[in-house]
């Protein structure tokens, strides 16, 4: 084992950290202060704990922790690499901003069964984390069901009946793709290389069938139906039924983000892009997500309930990302990669936005959001700013990440691509403006709001401007992420 | 030396015990208890020590009974097969006898208004014994026809459980009994054929008596191959000759399902293993017979048919009934797929699915215990009464489903790898189809656990199902094998890789790719 300047367990207990915070986030139901110290203590420390791997893997190297052999050839194992530390680092860093907010939405909301609400969601960053620092795709897979499981406590919070549809969907989606695509895809990928093992150069024989590869390749993609490739993306809408801080975290980061990066790690780490690249399976790949962007695009267009019109933004961005790697080129994968992280920033406060407006006023509708910016000044700034992210507009980091991808669309002489990217930024900038303008310059009879509305509580107020600042922050230092992706691609 | 005399112990403890149960017990149900759990915890002791004795010499274990030489005398034979299969027997024996402490006054009381009749939990216990003596004796024996002995005891015992049920428990035991008198004599039958081309009964003998090429060839063989495996298959509940089980198991007492369920199917699957290549040969089966493809397709209909069936249940212990008939189409296909990976994955979820599905028995047990109804309606409301339940409830489940790092997972990985290392898409597609239909199954009762009765009016009031719900678990003699089964079902899951190189690898049959 190579000497590293932290312990080498520290992928693990970056894992446990959050699990293990979740007996006693249960046994402290009854102080809700000592609850929710709980959670934050065990999110620094899952921070602190990522954090100090950082500059170790910037600097070029990985660590890998193999913690036990479950399969002949194939353990429980962890590896830190670039990608891993970009999502990690995204996703626990989010975490704390959400359990903020949390506090804020459901004290403020008085929700029932908050416990269980802080439980699971521990539980939940606990599989995260553990997706993102997986070190082959068993152990993915492993953490991957873990989540899904672990989030339907939180999807269904409600326990109403709409709670219950929506949670049927859920599970339906996720785990009849993982279980009837994703796992037995996996399965013959062992047979056919006898490794699961992440490998920038793919870990498939040269002589493998292309139609074996090709539909391995399709297997992958739609098992993994957390990243909503259409048309497998309805559970998506479906799930914003949850309580807002769910949507927001698990809806816009962890849960979507990680199908995305499941796929992400399949394209580069078992197939690889330069086979992806040589065998032209980028074309299959850029054709799916390319779908998905515009049609989800246009349905967005469409949606009067703020949340789910967010959700439908969602599945268009996650089928950017993988559109961004699906390119295989240099440039695409370290936009896309890149874009896990900007996208989770500016999505995350909108969806922060459309909680707080919920706390506030109790609208849904951006139909009856009139004028709403004139009396939540700060929170539809933030929104503001988080809807120029998402278009991929300046000041904010948005726009480097679509640019990379631009750019790596004409590093692949993929220039259907390019009008994918043009035309779904104007389609983003459709739905989301008429909000912003509606909120803030609409006429005075038509204002919706005569009553002086306050501003929502300031733990739900605070997350959304904290994000939205560090959106414009990534624009100037968009290195703090795009240098850990840079690394994915050094030596293919 | 003790430790020589372990494989006979195995068998005569508990043997021996259901006499002393009758003789000095028959007024004293606590005694009784107290006997049954010695002599099982005795059996799952002398069972480890074999199996750590096997562990660290290698080297199969050849007891003579009453030191008589075989071919003639009966011959004990432990292997790595058998004494996992008898460690897992033992214990889940011994984790039931703790559960039934409290379950077995309640479903066999000792007193009626007026009159007091302690000797009907007694003769329950001694029943118990019995029942183990068979499965261990089956388990253990080298014999082939001494195994049919065996099989009717345990058989014999299990009838008389069974009967002891609620409902139609007798008319669906008296079908049992028919079905599984069919079953023996055809076993008998095969015996007796071979018997009578090789005028030998021992198993290692057989062996190399039909290793030699005129028997190969033999119709008589042939017809006694045909007749064991048909008469095994009946006795385990292999689709089409699954008729009896699901009715004589759901009418049972709870305590006798959580005994009969998770063991009788799974020791007649040794049962099948050990004759096929320790009796036969690879082949003799793969190549010289000329079926294993129809039988794999047989076993693909088993489970989809099982997976089907168990959808329509509303009554838990039914449903669960018809998921041992998919089960066993599991273990059946992936014996005869004819390759490593399959028959590795055959071996080891006899051990994931006996945990499994007494998992699941016990914790349906416990909230038939505290409710006294089987229907899904009982488990409303499940995670706030009853939390332990609800959670080993839910590992069970996760387990059947196959969700990592449960048992469940690794069984399918095996099997599904053989299925499609031997090319046969028809099974690999039935267990993943199976998969998906017991997370409907399985997610649509936890669903009832964790939401109200919409269709009740006290739901309108929008209490979120949380009115009334106070926490009621069941006795600690029940949480804590119920617990203890849980965990194994996640170590069985995590140690898997030590589980099959250390054991289950071993038992694969030379010959087999």
């Amino acid at each position: 084992m190579d000497t590293v300047p932290f312990l080498q367990s520290t992928p693990l207990l970056a894992v446990l950290a959050s699990l293990a915070a979740v007996p006693l986030i249960a046994l402290s139901g009854k102080k809700p202060n000592l609850r929710e110290f709980w959670t934050f203590l065990a999110g620094f420390i899952k921070l602190a704990l990522i954090l100090s791997m950082g500059s170790y893997i910037l600097s070029g190297n990985t660590h890998t922790y193999e913690l036990c052999k479950i399969l002949p050839g194939l353990s429980l194992q962890f590896t830190v690499d670039g990608f891993g530390m970009l999502f990690a680092l995204v996703a626990s860093s989010l975490w704390l901003v959400t359990s903020v907010y949390s506090i804020g939405y459901m004290r403020g909301l008085d929700e029932h069964a908050q416990t269980r609400y802080f439980c699971f969601f521990a539980l939940a960053l606990s599989a995260t984390i553990g997706v993102a620092f997986s070190g082959n795709l068993l152990t993915m897979y492993l953490f991957y069901e873990m989540l899904s499981l672990s989030t339907y406590p939180l999807v269904t919070h409600h326990q109403d009946m709409e709670a219950r549809g929506a949670g049927r969907k859920y599970l339906t989606y996720l785990l009849s793709t993982s279980i009837g695509l994703a796992l037995p895809a996996m399965l013959a990928t062992y047979l056919i290389t006898g490794t699961l093992d992440f490998n920038v150069q793919g870990i498939f024989p040269p002589d493998t069938a292309k139609t074996t590869l090709v539909v391995l390749l399709i297997m992958f993609l739609y098992g993994f139906s957390k990243a909503g490739l259409m048309p497998f993306h309805s559970w998506l809408p479906g799930a914003m039924v949850a309580p807002t801080p769910v949507s927001a975290l698990l809806h816009a980061v962890a849960v979507v983000k990680v199908g995305v990066f499941s796929i992400g790690r399949v394209l580069t780490g078992i197939f690889g892009i330069h086979l992806l690249a040589s065998a032209n399976l980028n074309v299959i790949v850029c054709v799916i997500a390319g779908f998905t962007v515009i049609i989800s695009s246009l349905i967005a267009l469409s949606q009067d309930n703020l949340k789910r019109r967010l959700a439908f933004s969602t599945v268009g961005q996650l089928a950017y990302i993988i559109l961004g790697i699906g390119l295989a080129s240099r440039l695409g994968v370290i936009g896309g990669m890149t874009h896990i992280a900007m996208h989770a920033f500016g999505k995350i406060t909108l969806f922060f936005c459309a909680g707080a407006i919920f706390v506030a006023t109790g609208k849904k509708y951006v139909s009856e959001m009139k004028g709403i910016g004139r009396r939540m000044p700060y929170t539809m700034a933030a929104f503001f700013i988080g809807s120029l992210s998402v278009i991929g507009l300046p000041p904010c980091g948005g726009l480097i990440s679509k640019l990379q991808m631009v750019y790596g669309a004409m590093q692949a002489d993929m220039f259907f691509v390019l009008v994918i990217y043009l035309v779904s930024s104007l389609l983003n900038a459709a739905y989301f403006f008429p909000i912003v303008y509606n909120a803030f310059f609409c006429p005075d009879e038509e204002a919706m709001f005569e009553k002086r509305v306050d501003e929502a509580p300031v733990f739900c107020m605070l997350p959304p401007v904290i994000t939205a600042v560090i959106s414009v922050v990534l624009f100037f230092f968009p290195g703090i992420f795009m240098d850990f992706a840079s690394l994915m691609v050094v030596g293919v | 030396m003790i430790t020589d005399q372990l494989p006979i112990l195995i068998l005569a403890v508990p043997l021996l015990t259901s006499f002393a149960i009758t003789i000095f017990a028959r007024k004293s149900p606590i005694l009784a208890f107290s006997l049954l759990l010695a002599a099982i915890g005795t059996s799952f002791a002398c069972s480890v020590g074999v199996l750590r004795q096997l562990l660290e010499t290698g080297a199969t274990i050849h007891y003579h009974v009453g030191n008589w030489q075989p071919p003639y005398g009966i011959e004990l034979v432990i292997d790595h097969l058998n004494a996992m299969v008898l460690v897992i027997v033992s214990g889940a024996a011994l984790l039931t006898a703790v559960y039934s402490r409290h379950t077995v006054p309640a479903e066999v009381p000792d007193r009626f208004p007026g009159e007091k009749i302690p000797e009907r939990a007694t003769n329950y216990y001694t029943l118990y014994a019995l029942l183990i003596t068979g499965l261990l004796g089956i388990v253990a024996t080298g014999d082939a026809f001494n195994l049919y002995v065996l099989l009717e005891i345990s058989a014999l015992s299990s009838y008389a459980l069974l009967s002891l049920g609620r409902g139609r428990a007798y008319f669906a035991t008296f079908k049992y009994l028919i079905m599984g008198t069919i079953g023996a004599c055809f076993y008998l039958l095969g015996v007796g054929y071979l018997y009578i081309k090789t005028g030998s009964l021992n198993m290692a003998d057989l062996k190399g008596l039909l290793a030699s090429s005129i028997l190969l060839d033999s119709q008589t063989v042939k017809i006694a191959f045909i007749l064991i495996i048909v008469g095994i298959w009946i006795k385990m509940a292999f689709f089409p000759l699954h008729g009896w089980l699901p009715n004589a198991y759901t009418f049972a007492s709870d305590t006798t399902s959580c005994l009969v369920a998770p063991l009788m199917t799974k020791v007649s699957v040794y049962m099948m293993i050990r004759l096929m290549f320790s009796v036969f040969s690879v082949h003799y089966i793969f190549e010289v017979l000329g079926f294993q493809d129809m039988v794999v397709w047989l076993a693909a209909a088993a489970i989809l048919f099982g997976s089907v069936s168990a959808l329509g249940q509303t009554n838990m212990k039914r449903m669960l009934t018809y998921i041992i008939v998919a089960e066993v189409g599991y273990m059946v296909g992936g014996t005869w797929l004819g390759n490593s990976n399959g028959l590795t994955g055959a071996t080891y979820h006899i051990l994931s699915d006996a945990m499994m599905t007494l998992c699941l028995f016990m914790a349906v047990g416990a909230v038939i215990y505290k409710t006294g109804d089987s229907s899904r309606e009982s488990m409303r409301g499940i995670f706030r009464k009853m939390p332990v339940t609800a959670v080993v409830f839910l590992i069970g489940a996760f387990a059947m489903i196959g969700i990592p790092p449960t048992c469940g997972f690794f069984s399918k990985w095996y099997l599904v790898s053989g299925a499609l290392e031997a090319g046969h898409w028809g099974f690999a597609a039935a267990l993943l189809i199976s998969s998906l239909i017991n997370a409907i199954i399985f997610f649509r009762i936890i669903e009832i656990g964790y939401f109200p009765d919409f269709d009740a009016p006290a739901a309108a009031s929008g209490d979120h199902g949380h009115g009334a719900a106070v926490m009621a678990e069941v006795p600690l003699t029940m949480l804590l094998p119920m617990v203890l089964t849980a965990l194994s079902l996640i170590a069985i899951g995590v140690y898997s890789n030590e589980i099959i190189t250390g054991l289950v690898s071993r038992t694969i049959p030379a010959g087999l790719l």
